[in-house]
């Protein structure tokens, strides 16, 4: 609007003064209640239902997890009891469409047979990665001083040694006890300080938080803060981060398979698949392709998920996109 | 600066007493006579068992054992491996090869990782951009296993490019393939790291004003973004060294480099207990001071850091 309409003459043309603002002071002060509420989950699954990387993960992930639970849906072969040497590095026929192992047996059979190991030996990890990590960071960061001195020194000796080196180290000393619950303890005892490290620092910038204060004010224990209040709000880095060791734990079952301190050559694992067909890469490449298919896709598929995680999460990655 | 070096330097110490003693305890603690192993399958003579037992302080209390295990790797005296050769020689003789191998991996990763870095930064959002964000999420989801192999089959075998295994002596290139796998799998962690700060630094009101001051953009990208951006590049360089040891390996046994890993990777095969234990002491310790001394450039490169508490 032009000011010398309406402007007082005191004023110098230079003068501007804004129009009144009448809306009605109730207009003001009403809250929507039809809005739903909203907080970082929901922010996050919203965000997250836009994302195709996020579908594609999800639908790999759910399938790898189908065939670990019903190999048998797809293939009537049994993986290491209809081996005939006759069909020693065989290439593919009906019924076996991948061909076969120099031991004569299914490759496809030997590889659906196997998610299993890779899955569970992932989950085992970041199950017993995650509980370690999550109490001693919550404490560490939670309660500071001498607490989170202790638990992170703690924290930095497990992290200062490479986890693969250490499995090697455990398990080339327990050669006799090569199970997935051994292998995945020895990973897993290496993992936790990432985790750990992740939560306390994200329970640092959470901690002095308004509502944490409100909590106190109204004479919360301290535990119960940390428990309902601040876990709540800090746990989501967490959940990040526990996605993509999932994917590191299948690469180091693989990797120790595949070095021969892994799991024992009955189990069906794709590292030890991979390690046995590496002396016939050239005759019969297939023997080694597509075992290592088979253990990238699913990798891939929790990478994947894990940074559609990271992106709907974490707004600061969200910014650099 | 001394007394941040000093700092460092003292905190260093509990983690790597407390690295040496999860790796002895590890070993040691476990179930089974280390002693008995010497015999195979045969029951030895107990007075002899008994000789063997005090020459090793394995009749002491775990917690001497340890002292003496920590008093050895302190005069770098690593044992002996089954066949009789002193692991320390062994350690000597494969160290620079290895040595060479990881320095020029570490230079094929930064030289990749920095220019594909820089460009999908400095265009966030493109075709360049998105392409090497496809590439580089395969490629952290490929094991270093089956990199070796594809290489191996590809490069090596199918194209001829390079020899698929090593010869004698390890001639530099003979290792360029083992290389540049290694850093392919390193690449694309930092290929990320890169562009995120990349993109972090260009936004900075640094920036804006160096443009305005009329600088050209070849200046301002590698001065005032690139330099900047370097930080957690380099601090980066620490974790890399980790999955370097890990995949070197990996790496060297299957393209039978000369190296500390392919010992290490033998021993494994053979179950060498004794030179596996000491390797991979090794190693960490290696990892440990790589550590301390990234930390210590970080200093240098970021004043900021000296200057906290």
């Amino acid at each position: 609007m032009s000011s010398d309409q309406k402007a007082p003459t005191v004023l110098s043309p230079d003068h501007y003064v804004a129009a009144l603002d009448e809306s009605p002071i109730s207009g003001v002060d009403v809250v929507s209640l039809d809005e739903k509420p909203s907080n970082l989950y929901i922010d996050a699954w919203r965000d997250l239902r836009r994302r195709p990387m996020f579908w594609i993960s999800s639908a790999l992930i759910i399938f790898v997890i189908f065939v670990a639970l019903f190999p048998g849906v797809f293939t009537n072969t049994p993986p290491n009891d209809e081996c005939f040497l006759s069909n020693s590095l065989g290439a593919p026929t009906a019924g076996h469409p991948l061909g076969f192992t120099k031991q004569g047996c299914d490759i496809y059979s030997r590889i659906l047979h196997g998610t299993s190991t890779s899955l569970s030996v992932g989950l085992i990890v970041i199950a017993l990665s995650s509980i370690t990590g999550i109490i001693m960071g919550a404490f560490a960061g939670f309660y500071g001083g001498w607490v989170d001195t202790v638990l992170s020194r703690i924290g930095d000796i497990f992290f200062s040694i490479p986890y693969i080196l250490a499995a090697i180290v455990v398990m080339s000393v327990l050669s006799e006890h090569r199970n997935v619950w051994v292998i995945s303890l020895a990973i897993g005892a290496f993992t936790w300080p990432s985790t750990a490290r992740v939560l306390r620092s994200e329970i640092l910038r959470v901690k002095n938080a308004d509502f944490v204060t409100a909590a106190t004010a109204i004479g919360l224990s301290r535990f119960r803060i940390l428990v309902r209040h601040v876990l709540p709000n800090s746990i989501a880095p967490v959940i990040v981060v526990t996605t993509l060791s999932l994917a590191a734990a299948i690469v180091a079952e693989a990797t120790l398979s595949f070095l021969g301190v892994g799991l024992p050559s009955t189990f069906m694992s794709w590292g030890n698949d991979i390690s046995t067909a590496q002396v016939d890469i050239r005759t019969a490449p297939q023997t080694l392709i597509y075992p290592s298919l088979a253990l990238t896709i699913t990798v891939l598929s929790f990478i994947l998920l894990g940074e559609a995680l990271r992106d709907a999460l974490d707004p600061k990655a969200r910014a650099l996109r | 600066m001394a007394f941040y070096i000093l700092r460092r330097l003292l905190q260093a110490i509990p983690v790597l007493l407390g690295a040496t003693f999860l790796i002895y305890f590890m070993v040691f603690a476990m179930p089974g006579n280390p002693a008995l192993a010497l015999f195979g399958e045969r029951t030895p003579n107990p007075a002899v068992l008994a000789q063997v037992e005090a020459r090793y302080h394995l009749d002491q209390p775990f917690i001497v054992q340890y002292l003496y295990y920590l008093g050895n790797v302190f005069r770098l005296d690593f044992g002996t491996s089954f066949s009789g050769q002193p692991i320390g020689e062994t350690l000597l003789r494969t160290f620079p090869v290895t040595a060479r191998l990881a320095a020029l991996a570490i230079l094929f990763e930064m030289i990749i990782g920095l220019a594909v870095g820089l460009w999908s930064g400095l265009r966030k959002g493109g075709v360049f951009d998105s392409v090497t964000l496809v590439i580089s999420l395969v490629l952290i989801s490929v094991p270093i296993f089956v990199l070796c192999f594809l290489g191996q089959f590809f490069l090596g075998y199918k194209l001829g490019w390079f020899r698929s295994t090593v010869s004698a002596g390890a001639p530099i290139q003979d290792l360029i393939l083992p290389a540049l796998i290694l850093a392919f799998s390193l690449v694309a962690f930092n290929i990320r790291l890169t562009r995120s700060s990349v993109i972090e630094t260009a936004g900075n009101d640094f920036v804006r004003t160096a443009y305005s001051k009329g600088l050209r953009r070849s200046r301002v990208i590698p001065v005032h973004i690139l330099r900047n951006s370097l930080i957690p590049v380099t601090t980066n360089l620490g974790a890399d060294f980790g999955i370097l040891l890990v995949g070197a390996t990996v790496t060297e046994g299957i393209f039978n480099v000369p190296g500390v890993g392919n010992t290490l990777y033998k021993a494994i095969v053979i179950g060498e207990r004794p030179t596996v234990v000491s390797f991979v002491t090794v190693m960490v310790l290696l990892y440990l001071v790589v550590n301390i001394l990234i930390d210590l450039l970080y200093a240098v490169l970021d004043p900021r850091i000296r200057y906290v508490k």
